[in-house]
Parts: C-alpha cells; sequence; structure tokens
C-alpha cells in the first residue's frame, strides 16, 4: 500500500493501456467484439466512438474486468491483468480509475464520503467502517474538491447535487484512487450540452495534471473532435477508424454509423 | 378515419369474460358447501349478544386501583420483552439476510439455506415458540424475549434481504472498480442503499412485538399476558378490563412513536 501508489512517476513502464486481441462474446459463437487491439499511453486522451450497442460499453469494462473478456489481454502500465482474480484482481483495480454514465454515486452518503470511496482499495474495511481514514486522505480528498469547486458541498449529501456536479464528484473519487489510467463510460449522456463541454475539459486537464492516460466512451463525435487528440471509431465490433480527429471524415463516420441523412 | 370508428374495445374478451364467471361461480359452490359442514350451534349464536353484555357489565367499573400495585410492572416487563426481542432479532437477521440475498451471495445453496431458516421462523406461531421457551427457559421474561427474537428472525430477515437485492447495482459497480474489499463494498455501496428500509423493518417489528408479546404471557412467557391470564381464571373482571384497556393505549402509543421516528428517518 505504501509503495506503489506514487512512486511510480519515474519507474519504467509508462502509464499505458494494452489491449492485445480482446474478443468477447456473451453467446458462444456472437462475438459483440472481435480482436480488438490498441495500445494508450502517455499523456493523452482517447475517444472511443461508435453507434450504441456495438460494444463500447463492454470494452471498456473489459479493460477492468467488471466483464471478463473470452480472448484477448490487457495489459495495464505493462502488467498483464487478464487473468488477475481475488486480492491480486482488487489490487490491478486500484490502478484503473473509472467514470460511470449515470455518475453511481452513493446517494446517501456525503460528497466527501463518496470521494473518499475512491480510497476504498487502499483503506482497510474497519477504517472505512468507522470513518476513520488517513488524515493524508482527507487533506488530498479536500484539496481535490476545492480544485473542481465544490468545496462547500462536501458535508451536503450526493443526491442534493445537479448532474454536473455529481459527475464531478465521480471523477473526484476516481482521481482518489491514484490511478494510472482513467476508464470513462458516457461520461457526458447524462448532461446538458454546456455540462458536458465542462466535464470533458475536467476529465482531460485532469488527465494532464496527474498524467493519466484517458480512454474516453463518447458517442457524441463533436465532443470527441474538440476534446481528443485520437479517436478510436467502432461498428459491429470491430476498429473501423483509429487516427487523429482532424483526419476523421464523413466517409469514416457513415461507415461506422451506418447512413448519411444525418450528417450534414 | 372512418374506419377508426368501428373498432371495438372492451376490457375484457369474451373467454376472459366466461372464465371470470366461471372461478365466480366456484365461489359461491364453495361457500354454500361449507356453510352445511361448520357446524354452527344456533343456541350459542343467539345467545351472543346477551354474554357480551353480561361480560362488559363485570368489566365495569374499572378496577384503575389495581393497575400500579399489579399491572405496571408487568406491562414495563412486555416493553422489555418487545425491545430486548426485537434487538436479538436484527442481531441474527443481518447476516441470514445478507447470506438470502442473491445479488450479494452468489451460492444458490447458501441463498436457499438462508430462507430455509426464514421460513421456519415464521411458519410457527409465536405462542408455540413461546411453548417452546417456556419448556426451555422455565416461565418468565426470558423466555418470552427469546421467543419475540427467534419469531421476528423471519420476518426481519426478509426484508432486510429483499431491501438488499433492490439495491441500485451501479455504486456497487463503482466500489468494485476502485478494487474495494468486499466488506468496504458491503459497508459503502449496499448499507447505505439498504438502512432506511433496514430502520423502517426494525421499528415495524418492534411495533408488532409489543403486542405480541403481551399475548406470549398466555402461556407463562412473562409480560402482562400473565397477569391477563391470571385475571381471566380468577374471574376479575374489572381487572381484565384495566389491563385490556392498558394494552390499548401501549399499543396507540408505540404506533405514534414509530409513526413519528420514522418521518424522521426516511
Amino acid at each position: 500500500m505504501t509503495v506503489d501508489a506514487q512512486s511510480d512517476g519515474s519507474a519504467p513502464p509508462q502509464r499505458s493501456i494494452c489491449i492485445e486481441n480482446l474478443s468477447k462474446e456473451y453467446v458462444r459463437g456472437k462475438p459483440i467484439l472481435k480482436n480488438i487491439s490498441f495500445t494508450v499511453q502517455g499523456q493523452s486522451s482517447v475517444a472511443i466512438i461508435g453507434p450504441s450497442g456495438t460494444g463500447k460499453s463492454t470494452l471498456i469494462r473489459c479493460v477492468n474486468k467488471l466483464i471478463p473478456p473470452t480472448s484477448g489481454n490487457v495489459y495495464i502500465s505493462g502488467e498483464n491483468i487478464t487473468h488477475l482474480t481475488g486480492r491480486d484482481l482488487r489490487m490491478a483495480r486500484r490502478k484503473i480509475g473509472m467514470v460511470f454514465q449515470e455518475f453511481n454515486l452513493v446517494e446517501r452518503l456525503s460528497v466527501m464520503e463518496n470521494v473518499l470511496c475512491g480510497r476504498l482499495g487502499y483503506v482497510p474495511s474497519w477504517r472505512a467502517w468507522l470513518r476513520k481514514y488517513p488524515q493524508n486522505d482527507i487533506d488530498n480528498a479536500f484539496a481535490l474538491l476545492e480544485s473542481i469547486g465544490l468545496l462547500e458541498f462536501a458535508r451536503q449529501r450526493a443526491d442534493s447535487l445537479s448532474g454536473g456536479q455529481r459527475q464531478r464528484v465521480g471523477i473526484a473519487r476516481a482521481i482518489m484512487q491514484e490511478p494510472h489510467v482513467l476508464l470513462a463510460d458516457e461520461p457526458t449522456s447524462s448532461l446538458d450540452p454546456k455540462t458536458s463541454v465542462e466535464i470533458m475539459e475536467l476529465l482531460v486537464s485532469l488527465s494532464g495534471e496527474h498524467d493519466i492516460p484517458l480512454l474516453i466512451n463518447i458517442h457524441d463525435v463533436e465532443l470527441a473532435r474538440r476534446f481528443t487528440v485520437r479517436v478510436i471509431g467502432l461498428s459491429k465490433g470491430g476498429i473501423i477508424y483509429d487516427g487523429p480527429p482532424s483526419e476523421l471524415t464523413n466517409d469514416h463516420l457513415k461507415q461506422i454509423y451506418g447512413g448519411e441523412n444525418w450528417l450534414q | 378515419m372512418s374506419q377508426a370508428a368501428s373498432y371495438k374495445w372492451e376490457r375484457f374478451t369474451f373467454s376472459e369474460r366466461l372464465a371470470r364467471f366461471a372461478v365466480f361461480l366456484g365461489f359461491a359452490i364453495a361457500l354454500s358447501l361449507s356453510m352445511r359442514s361448520v357446524q354452527i350451534i344456533p343456541e350459542f349464536l343467539y345467545d351472543a349478544p346477551t354474554q357480551v353484555a353480561d361480560l362488559f357489565k363485570r368489566m365495569w367499573p374499572m378496577d384503575f386501583a389495581y393497575y400500579p400495585e399489579g399491572i405496571h410492572h408487568a406491562m414495563m416487563e412486555t416493553l422489555h420483552i418487545a425491545t430486548l426481542g426485537t434487538l436479538l432479532a436484527i442481531v441474527m437477521a443481518i447476516p441470514i439476510g445478507v447470506l438470502g440475498a442473491n445479488n450479494i451471495v452468489h451460492f444458490p445453496l447458501l441463498n436457499w439455506f438462508s430462507k430455509l431458516i426464514l421460513v421456519s421462523s415464521r411458519s410457527v406461531n409465536s405462542l408455540v415458540w413461546a411453548l417452546l421457551f417456556v419448556a426451555v427457559f422455565g416461565p418468565g421474561p426470558l423466555a418470552g424475549t427469546v421467543c419475540i427474537g427467534f419469531r421476528s428472525i423471519g420476518f426481519v430477515g426478509k426484508l432486510f434481504a429483499e431491501a438488499l437485492e433492490e439495491v441500485d447495482p451501479g455504486p456497487i459497480e463503482a466500489l468494485t472498480a476502485s478494487g474495494a474489499p468486499w466488506f468496504s463494498i458491503f459497508l459503502k455501496g449496499y448499507w447505505p442503499q439498504a438502512a432506511p428500509a433496514f430502520w423502517g423493518v426494525f421499528l415495524f417489528r418492534w411495533d408488532i412485538n409489543v403486542r405480541e408479546s403481551a399475548v406470549i404471557g398466555l402461556v407463562g412467557a412473562g409480560g402482562i399476558g400473565m397477569v391477563l391470564d391470571t385475571a381471566l381464571n380468577l374471574f376479575f373482571w374489572n381487572r381484565v378490563s384495566v389491563i385490556l384497556l392498558s394494552i390499548f393505549v401501549v399499543v396507540i402509543l408505540a404506533e405514534l412513536l414509530v409513526t413519528a421516528i420514522r418521518k424522521r428517518i426516511i
């Protein structure tokens, strides 16, 4: 618990997600993800775009084994986590922060406790029970709340916040893990356009500030273009496009989403 | 437009109506058959109003002077039996409830085992539990407390398990993704979501147990029931009426208290 957390800034394997030949079948013979491979490393934000039901959420959940992949490998900062179970898996999951579409906060707990939930992988259960979190964690949580502008809400219950505020708390919780990588599953889909932009700005700036590679599922192509340096287009379980947003053409989009009447 | 006017809509189709009629007919036949086999003795039935009037006459005037010397102590004992019994039930029902929630414990055998305990607790009437524990511990409030505890496990455990199963899986997923150990996920994910239901069930069960513990004294398990039993056996009807009235008042007060607390916590 003391060794691995922040000391790896200088460690040789760069913070990265490496996905290798990943496939997922819920029903045998009907793969939803086919042989996906890509690597995200260093300070970069990558968007995965694609139509609903194409396996974006499944893909991102295969990274931290919330959904176990059928075959292929996932490496987090060089460590193969695909076959980990039990305690080893928990230790690996601490390195992977995750932000959710529906925020997934514990509504009846205070904002502060929700942020501290990010430390549950590090803090023994009895401390969590007695709410005796290490002072260092509490200091970090306050600093983080201040930086996202929610300091005065620390004692309020999470369900008293607006959607945008809740997502900020969700992001703060993920950052509290001191993760090597950050996953975001449709982080803006429950939010209005203005708040969506603010949340994307926050994600990208925190990823830069803490030097965490960011992988975002998003179906809003414009947001993806505006905030990420690389776009991966997913369709029918395979990668159709992988490159900078500037080279993403309408032809690609037609291929990814199908049809063309929706394009202006 | 013109076609739309000719569409017909009825709540039930013809065959559905036929089926419903058959069910009603079945009930009517069963009722009339059972009227013939149930043995009502007419003499007793005609006599009933006179008997009730006589009972009330003997209950009046109420012997309020008896309350401080003979009833108050037993009434307090009843409240203690109800409260301690409910606490005992909770201690036992939490682990059994967790074991029974199939979103927490993924072994059907353990779920089934928990259901078995919960069902056996509920299937035995509290008077039977009381008889059992009077035989084990001897007459008195200890038997009553354990009886109330065992009788309540089924109720509290089942509703707690259901509250756990209805928990929103989102926060659980988030805590799992953060690498939290199982017990921390339970404490910070499941418990905060199930807690209002849990405390609601606790209060409601306490309310029920106040009433139940007034009855179990009839078989010797302590409390007001024992005093009631004595008064009935000795034909002290004006004491019986005071006992019944004080049970009534306590139940009403318990109800008011529970309602007030529930409003605060939910």
